[in-house]
């Protein structure tokens, strides 16, 4: 088996990442650019990175994702890749005809240095860019930070070229996602619709990432949030950002650069998370929380209650990235199960990951952040202390058979089951649909591992 | 604050000059950074009297991204705020991201806050523009002002040449103008006319002729700035006067850099001619 290798024990190192639990910066940035309404996300840099992260977001998605690269050859690594960068907006706008053009930057084009507002500004001045398009960019070089930085770092670009504020309120209120699955943005807006607030969304991939299939292909599908709606916010009450890591960056700027107030809360996922995130849109908005939601709740408290015995006491282990995992954490909680692992290959920075994990699980639990965390630890740590279920990508799968636990595939990315574009895992009843995932597991788990005698008809 | 960038000619005076004009502006009163942006890390040694300081680059080598701004900060001559950026050895690397790499850090840590109510900072950048990372100190939003450093050496003529080509190219997006040369003297034959002269081509003015001195290299020998050593010779009037000319000056041009052939017929009337 695949991972039967790695050695029992705790290996310490210094250096050496094997199998991370992370990836490239592009990926989140492209990810986010696509949360723009026609938006064509560029790569600037080598032809490969392009197919890399198109081909990662594509597996993911099952849908098949836009992008188009700068081409770096030989010659723009020496000279720059300006040319490429200027000949490639011209070849976009009149073959693809985008509104706006996301450029993130890739490892080779940081390290050469190149300086996109300066290219930028110069594509402006040389007419490279239609009137009424825009171009926007994000550095995002992957030897610091993850997909959550890269993703962070253009909804902040977003803020940076669009946000304007005109002097006059719109009693509107912005929501930044960090980044999760465009169910996942349907279920906040429902939230938000639910509660009659009006809001401004971006990125939302929704309906973009999971557009609906009638016999037409739509290089841009109907989603994603219009530029006008992103300028509009920076004349906004409130932002609320969903997510410390992937969200707060660019809720800061819009702070800073059009004195809009933040509000961060963690991503609405299980009771507790999703009860702060309500709350905190009933203070802002100075409404009420309707019958609807208080339903929804309900039935999901109904569920958690009814089922307790089988998700009690069970123990978890968990990979991904630093905002799911700390409302998975809370979930846990909130479901009764013992946390034992929390490992994330993304740099937390300030975000203070594992305080808040030990509030919650005190000193008992594992927590890893930063570059070595990575499937060979997760592995090590999950022989040494064996958990009954284990939550990460699709990676973890060759652990999960190498020491037969279940898997409930979260986080970025999955390439081997499908349903996370389409069905949520925030708000109730992303948790009703978490909550039943998990204990469909315990359950079949159960029904096979019972001796014969034991088995129960009803449970 | 006024942000400066020093180039010029590898070898040519532009750490000893900037470090000395540092000193003058600082002695006027004003509150200086100094930004050195060269891996051999030598371009704040006359301000902080040779103290080994650590840079940005090891420091993040060392201690990961989670540094302290007075890790990497020290304090030198009358106060003035003194970085090195730092860098890989010869040979190894990348020196050009290096300098990405630690402005971005110096930013994300604030260290141009405006509570250091900085009138200057001076970013010392190694040699010529070889790549994009010797030009993010002119990058949009950073140095915007620029003096050469060079001398009437063919040589030296030729690379402030060059990098008036690069400043051009990001003066046309951005906010960054050519201040003017300053003239280091190798007491060449005419040399003040000569570089007068090359500034007229382009665009531009001879801000300063420092005269050579060799009470420059008895400072440096004792790892102080010509005033930190002895106030009262005549260099330390010279930088005094670099630094008022620096104070006063309102000339921001995008330069017009030459063709080689101007450059040569140049040299030609001034330097052989007679």
């Amino acid at each position: 088996m695949l991972l039967r290798h790695t050695p029992p024990g705790f290996s310490e190192r210094k250096a050496l990442t094997i199998n991370p639990a992370k990836t490239c910066q592009p990926i989140g940035a492209m990810y986010a650019a696509l949360g723009l309404h026609n938006c064509m996300p560029h790569s600037h840099g080598s032809q490969g990175c392009c197919a890399y992260h198109r081909s990662s977001l594509t597996r993911h998605y099952n849908d098949p994702i836009m992008g188009t690269t700068s081409s770096f050859s030989e010659g723009s690594s020496v000279f720059g890749g300006q040319a490429n960068l200027l000949e490639a907006f011209t070849n976009i706008f009149t073959l693809y005809n985008p509104d706006i053009i996301a450029v993130n930057t890739t490892c080779l084009s940081e390290v050469i240095g190149d300086d996109l507002v300066q290219i930028i500004k110069k594509a402006y001045e040389d007419k490279k860019i239609p009137v009424g398009k825009f171009v926007i960019h994000a550095n995002t070089p992957s030897f610091t930070g993850s997909h959550i930085t890269g993703y962070a770092n253009m909804a902040a670009a977003m803020v940076k070229y669009f946000a304007k504020n005109t002097g006059k309120r719109n009693g509107k209120i912005t929501l930044i996602p960090s980044f999760i699955e465009p169910s996942d943005m349907t279920e906040i807006k429902h939230i938000a619709s639910e509660m009659g607030i009006k809001y401004i969304m971006y990125p939302d991939t929704s309906d973009v990432v999971n557009s609906p299939m009638d016999g037409h292909f739509r290089m841009y599908p109907k989603g994603g949030c219009p530029k006008e709606s992103v300028t509009a916010s920076g004349d906004s009450e409130a932002t609320v950002a969903l997510g410390r890591l992937g969200a707060l960056p660019a809720a800061r700027l819009l702070d800073t650069q059009c004195k809009v107030p933040v509000h961060v809360v963690d991503l609405p996922i299980g009771i507790t998370a999703t009860d702060r995130f309500v709350d905190t849109l009933r203070k802002i908005g100075g409404v009420g929380v309707p019958e609807s939601l208080r339903q929804e709740r309900g039935q999901l408290v109904d569920i958690l209650c009814d089922m307790n015995q089988y998700t009690y006491g069970k123990k978890v282990s968990m990979i991904g990235d630093p905002d799911v995992l700390l409302s998975m954490v809370q979930f846990c909680k909130d479901a009764g199960m013992e946390v034992l692992h929390v490992l994330t290959g993304t740099p937390p920075g300030k975000v203070k990951l594992e305080d808040r994990v030990r509030e919650l699980y005190g000193n008992k639990v594992v927590v890893k952040t930063g570059l070595q965390c990575d499937m060979f630890m997760f592995h090590q740590l999950v022989q040494e202390n064996r958990p009954d279920l284990i939550m990460g990508n699709t990676y973890c799968k060759y652990i999960c058979r190498d020491m037969d636990i279940p898997l409930l595939r979260i986080g970025y990315p999955i390439y081997d089951r499908i349903g996370q574009s389409n069905v949520p895992i925030t708000g109730y009843r992303g948790g009703m649909h978490l909550l039943l995932k998990i204990l469909s597991i315990f359950m079949d788990r159960q029904d096979r591992d019972a001796e014969e005698e034991n088995v129960e008809l009803i449970m | 604050m006024r942000k400066i960038a020093i180039y010029g000619k590898g070898g040519i005076g532009k750490s000893t000059t900037t470090q000395n004009t540092v000193a003058a502006l600082a002695e006027m009163g004003k509150n200086m950074m100094v930004v050195g942006c060269d891996p051999k890390a030598d371009s704040t040694r006359l301000l902080l009297n040779g103290l080994a300081q650590k840079t940005v680059l090891d420091t993040l080598r060392t201690e990961g991204e989670d540094l302290d701004l007075d890790d990497v900060v020290k304090i030198g001559f009358k106060g003035t705020r003194c970085v090195e950026s730092g860098g890989p050895e010869p040979g190894v690397g990348c020196a050009g991201r290096g300098i990405i790499t630690s402005i971005n850090l110096l930013e994300q840590l604030g260290a141009f806050d405006p509570k250091y109510k900085l009138d200057y900072t001076f970013y010392d950048v190694l040699g010529d523009v070889v790549c994009g990372g010797f030009a993010m100190p002119i990058r949009d939003g950073k140095a915007e002002e620029i003096y050469i450093v060079c001398s009437g050496e063919m040589m030296a003529m030729y690379a402030a040449n060059n990098i008036c080509k690069g400043i051009r190219k990001f003066a046309e997006a951005g906010t960054v103008r050519l201040g003017g040369l300053i003239c280091n003297s190798r007491k060449v034959d005419r040399e003040a006319e000569l570089i007068v002269a090359l500034a007229e081509k382009l665009g531009t003015q001879m801000i300063h002729f420092v005269p050579r001195d060799n009470m420059v290299q008895r400072a440096e020998i004792n790892k102080k700035t010509v005033i930190d050593y002895d106030a009262t010779v005549a260099q330390a009037d010279e930088y005094r006067k670099l630094a008022a000319a620096i104070e006063k000056n309102t000339m921001f041009i995008v330069p017009s850099p030459l063709e080689i052939s101007e450059l040569e017929a140049l040299l030609m009337e001034f330097g052989i001619a007679d």
